[in-house]
């Protein structure tokens, strides 16, 4: 596996109980590109994306997050079942119940990778600001009783995560509603502040999970620069799941393109654009279309 | 009009320690959404670990109060913080992604396990400490007068100081904005790379804490106990926590201070033996006017 690939997924197979959700899926994407996974309704875009996250645990297959510092299977973090393999060598089996007794999807964010939801799920009763220091926890000073006590060393590191999380606020243009109630912002300062607390996690992979739908054309304009300035200025590498189509040929390197849980192109814009398969999935192929005539 | 001031003094006490306790339910049910029903053998237990302690403070030859106070209020939160710990890693953990039903029956049975685990080691007899604080202030007021015994002054003290403490610790720490990030939304928590797990441990270690002030508090004020103590005093810190609203934190001492102070009027000025028929008969008037309680907020379902 090449080192420019941030992100593998081989094979990915989710099943819930006798539906196939996905099957067989597999793309790579590069380090410093922005992707889009696209796809008809239904077509397994976000179970995608939640198979990335640890939200679910893949039925089968690899995905292996390579970032920087480190290289993560994700679904072994998520703590797999034991492997009659496991029993003849105790490393292996140390390793497994290890995942199993302390891992779980937070230590796939600790890897690098951060996500916003479809439907905004910000902590709708802490402040603004509080949303953004929340998702620092890792970075800031961890030791509990050094926070309870206030020592200086932890409040040098709190002055730090404050001055990050107003630095991310002036990104998202947000900072003169940093005391408000997330709960009370519009629905398209949400997003933006969703996309600000992933980045306080620093993520080298951020996968948007729709980041457009509800906004108004200029809006939407205002986030392809944002997505832009992510990638250029903040070295991360971004995958969105996008409806909004001129918006993902405006600004994707890349595009994998997915139908009834399975890829069915993958390439440039200019090639998507113009492959019959993708366009059979958009409009409809022409056999159903006899069906349905 | 003595008599009320005296049993306003007296449920202000009593609702300190319900709304210590009360703490424990509220702050569970919060990030998991499970009623802890093994919180009030929690507080049992907390009471013979400072009938332990006391003892084994004075058979060292430990006898100034406040050294002993201290003490017994150190040691007993940690042991029975270990409690709280190893009851969630035991009984609740396993069963995290299972039905409330089963992680319900699961809380009951830790219940029953940690009633009979101290009623075979320690004996089934009703257990006490001496007295080891004497001594009252004594307002006059008219013909009357008003008696606060010095033990209850402290249990005023210790009680509203960790009750502060507490909201200190959830409103303004790192601790606990990621208890108020996971229990608004455990799985978001997670994926910004909370380790909710042990938040909850965390939060199960704080609510046997609380429930720990309590257990020394009282026992050190009433001095007699046994294994079966837990069960009535849980029921009302239970009923103090929906009556404030469950989840709420300020909810939980509101219900538990009010709890107390009307038990304690009623018991006073009507009838003591009726007291428990009208505390639980306040639960049922609030919860009819406000189904989620005094500060809790209304369910809103989205259409």
């Amino acid at each position: 596996m090449s080192k420019e690939n941030i992100l593998a997924v081989e094979n990915l197979v989710m099943h819930f109980g006798g539906i196939k959700a996905l099957n067989d899926i597999t793309f790579n994407i590069k380090k410093g590109s922005v992707s889009a996974l696209i796809g008809p309704n239904g077509a397994g875009k976000t179970t995608v994306f939640n198979c990335l996250t640890g939200f679910y645990k893949a039925t089968g297959g690899h995905i292996r997050l390579t970032t920087d510092h480190k290289d993560t299977s994700v679904i072994q973090v998520l703590g797999e079942p034991f492997q009659p393999l496991d029993f003849v060598s105790p490393m292996a089996f140390i390793k497994r119940l290890k995942y199993k007794m302390f891992g779980g999807s937070h230590l796939v964010n600790r890897s690098g990778l951060a996500r916003t939801f479809q439907n905004i799920r910000l902590f709708k009763e802490m402040s603004v600001v509080e949303n953004l220091l929340v998702a620092q926890h890792m970075t800031a000073n961890r030791s509990l009783i050094a926070g309870i006590l206030n020592t200086k060393a932890f409040r040098e590191a709190e002055e730090e995560a404050l001055q990050k999380a107003f630095y991310w606020l002036g990104v998202v243009d947000l900072v003169s509603h940093a005391n408000r109630l997330a709960g009370e912002l519009s629905y398209g300062q949400q997003r933006r502040l969703e996309i600000a607390r992933s980045m306080c996690t620093n993520p080298e992979l951020i996968c948007l999970d729709e980041p457009a739908a509800g906004l108004n054309p200029s809006e939407t304009e205002e986030l392809t620069k944002m997505i832009r300035i992510l990638r250029d200025q903040h070295n991360v590498t971004v995958l969105l799941i996008e409806h909004d189509m001129g918006m993902v040929m405006d600004i994707s390197d890349y595009i994998v393109v997915l139908d009834h849980g399975q890829v069915i192109a993958k390439g440039d814009p200019e090639n998507i654009k113009n492959n019959p398969k993708v366009i059979a999935a958009y409009l409809g192929a022409e056999d159903e279309d006899e069906v349905g005539l | 009009m003595d008599i009320v001031l005296q049993q306003l003094v007296n449920g202000l006490t009593l609702g300190s320690v319900y709304g210590l306790i009360a703490i424990g339910y509220t702050m569970v049910y919060g990030i998991i959404g499970m009623i802890n029903f093994a919180h009030g053998d929690v507080y049992m237990v907390s009471a013979y670990i400072t009938a332990i302690v006391v003892a084994l403070l004075s058979y060292f030859g430990i006898e100034s109060f406040p050294i002993i106070i201290v003490g017994t209020l150190f040691i007993t939160i940690a042991i029975t913080g270990a409690y709280g710990w190893a009851i969630e890693q035991i009984a609740y953990r396993p069963l995290r992604n299972s039905s409330r039903l089963a992680a319900l029956i699961s809380a009951i049975g830790m219940s029953l396990i940690l009633q009979n685990y101290v009623q075979i080691s320690q004996g089934a007899r009703q257990q006490g400490i001496p007295n080891l604080l004497s001594g009252a202030v004594r307002f006059d007021i008219g013909d009357g007068f008003v008696q606060i015994t010095y033990m209850k002054l402290i249990i005023l003290l210790v009680a509203f100081i960790s009750m502060g403490v507490l909201t200190y610790i959830i409103q303004k720490t790192k601790l606990g904005r990621m208890c108020r990030a996971t229990q608004q939304d455990p799985k978001m928590a997670s994926i910004l790379g909370i380790n909710t797990d042990r938040i909850i441990s965390i939060v199960f270690v704080i609510g046997a804490s609380m429930a720990a002030v309590a257990g020394v508090l009282i026992t050190m004020d009433y001095g007699a106990f046994d294994f079966y103590v837990g069960f009535i005093i849980g029921i009302k810190a239970f009923t103090a926590a929906v009556l404030g609203g469950i989840g709420s934190l300020p909810g939980a001492m509101l219900g538990g201070l009010i709890l107390g102070i009307s038990e304690s009027l009623f018991a006073g000025l009507i009838s003591s033996d009726y007291k428990d028929v009208f505390s639980f008969s306040l639960l049922v008037i609030i919860l009819i006017v406000r189904p989620s309680g005094l500060l809790g907020k209304p369910e809103v379902e989205k259409v």
